[in-house]
């Protein structure tokens, strides 16, 4: 037996109606890596994370999160408490503040006593530093406050690894360090995530393996450094080219 | 006027009771009724949406009276009697329940999308995801169909004295037709609506501010 991956995903195809968007996608995560996947808008990102959780259950492939088939799984809810995700638009509970955001699922969900929930709620919201904040609805926070409260409702959860979907593509620039700068410091603390993402110099300086994706297929992927200098594909070149020169190096 | 007031008030105000309970009532259990129903069109399978669809085409499309009227009159044929009240309160809260599951089905579409799928993100069932993220939002946003809803709700409440409930309107009847003064008593009937009126509304503006979220 080969050794035991976190996440394995085999052979992954999706299609909305006619439409196939994913062709088979294939690649695994192992416990404490950190993977970026690039690749042009409409080329299926997304749909792949949204498979992995079964938001949008996948139309053929196989998907493991250590030994449970998630792909065939009937308590779909017991798995995706293990998985965090981390949407585009922050998707936090607007009727709730911060803490009460990071609250809710630990007391329904994990049935977790209000008091130790708030302990601990209360104790992520540091950990993004925006313990100050708890008590603030989403309403009353910035785009890079918002999105570092929907990391820390996902970290509550304790979970084995983090989805990441454009974390920081509807904040204003000058807000994406502060997310990145909390994402790089999950990395280094053995968080195991899977990140998609445009920018360039988290994916070069913190991702294990860089994943370039076309058109609902793995065009190449690798080593970070490898794909930026020495790629095996023309069009990998041509890409990250372009979302350098577009996006910047990102935080440094 | 006053002096009509005066006179009659006990008879008045025992008819304003019974108008306001039975209003609250129906508005009430009327939410509840139109939550299973907007609940129903929207995640229920097909079956359940076409049942909902139709009970809401139906109610909708009948006058109210007659729908009281086979309440009250009609299934007594079938074994089924209450009384003038109770049958009331059953039509309303249909009819007000219809009329509340169109507005929180707007309510909870406008909702739903992204924060359902936030709350399953987090290992909620979607009932989970239903009951604590989607509908605490939906109730907020339709406070104010519901204000209104309450006020036509009192107002149609009068018709409930063709079947003759002793509401509001059936006590100012009884009276005028004791002293044939229709006009005054008629318009401290509608008066006392419009006061009531105004205090409920009052009264839901303030919940309303009291549960907005920043
Ligand atoms: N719910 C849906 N119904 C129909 N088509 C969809 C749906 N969701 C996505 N698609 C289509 O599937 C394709 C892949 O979408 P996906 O969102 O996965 O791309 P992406 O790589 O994440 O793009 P972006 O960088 O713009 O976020 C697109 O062509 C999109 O239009
Ligand atoms: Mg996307």
């Amino acid at each position: 037996m080969p050794t035991k991956h976190l996440l394995k995903i085999e052979d992954l195809h999706h299609s909305f109606g006619e439409e196939e968007v994913l062709k088979g996608i294939s690649f695994s995560l192992d416990k404490g890596e950190t993977k970026v996947i690039v690749g042009p808008s409409g080329t299926g990102k997304s749909t792949i994370l949204n498979n992995i959780i079964r938001l949008v259950p996948p139309k053929k492939g196989k998907i493991y999160l250590e030994d449970t088939e998630i792909t065939s799984a009937k308590k779909i809810n017991e798995i995706r408490q293990q998985i965090g995700f981390v949407f585009q638009d922050f998707g936090l509970f607007n009727h709730l503040t911060a803490k009460g955001n990071i609250m809710i699922g630990l007391t329904k969900v994990k049935k977790m006593n209000k008091k130790e929930a708030e302990d601990l709620a209360l104790l992520e919201l540091d950990r993004v530093g925006l313990k100050e904040y708890a008590d603030s609805y989403p309403s009353q926070l910035s785009g890079g406050q918002k999105q570092r409260v929907g990391i820390a409702r996902a970290l509550a959860m304790q979970p084995k690894l983090i989805l990441f979907d454009e974390p920081t593509s509807s904040l204003d620039p000058e807000l994406t360090g502060e997310v990145l700068k909390v994402m790089r410091n999950l990395a280094e603390e053995g968080m195991t995530m899977l990140v998609v993402t445009h920018e360039m110099g988290f994916a070069r300086s913190v991702a294990d393996e860089l994943i370039f994706m076309e058109a609902g297929k793995i065009v190449e992927q690798g080593n970070p450094e490898k794909l930026f200098t020495d790629p095996d594909h023309q069009r990998t070149r041509e890409f990250l080219f372009q979302l350098t020169d577009l996006y910047g190096e990102g935080e440094n | 006027m006053l002096e009509i007031f005066m006179e009659y008030y006990p008879l008045f105000l025992s008819g304003l009771g019974v108008t306001v309970f039975v209003t609250l009532i129906s508005c009430s259990l009327g939410t509840v009724l139109g939550t299973f129903l907007a609940l129903g069109k929207i995640y229920g399978n097909k079956l359940v949406s076409a049942v909902v669809r139709t009970i809401i085409s139906i109610i909708r499309g009948t006058p109210l009276l007659v729908q009281l009227f086979i309440i009250y009159y009609g299934l007594p044929s079938w074994g089924i009697n209450m009384d003038p009240i109770t049958a009331a309160i059953i039509s309303f809260i249909i009819n007000s329940g219809v009329y509340q599951a169109e507005y929180l089905r707007g309510s909870i579409q406008s909702i739903s999308g992204s924060q359902l799928k936030a709350a399953q993100s987090i290992g909620m069932t979607k009932w989970q995801g239903i009951r604590h993220i989607v509908l605490p939002q939906a109730f907020r946003r339709v406070i104010p169909s519901w204000t209104n809803e309450f006020i036509y709700m009192i107002k149609y409440s009068s018709l409930a004295y063709v079947i003759g409930a002793r509401e509001l309107m059936t006590e100012g009847k009884l009276i005028a037709s004791r002293n044939y003064q229709f006009f005054d008593v008629y318009l401290v009937v509608a008066l006392i609506y419009l006061i009531v009126i105004i205090f409920f509304v009052a009264i839901f503006n303030r919940i309303e501010k009291k549960v907005t979220i920043p």
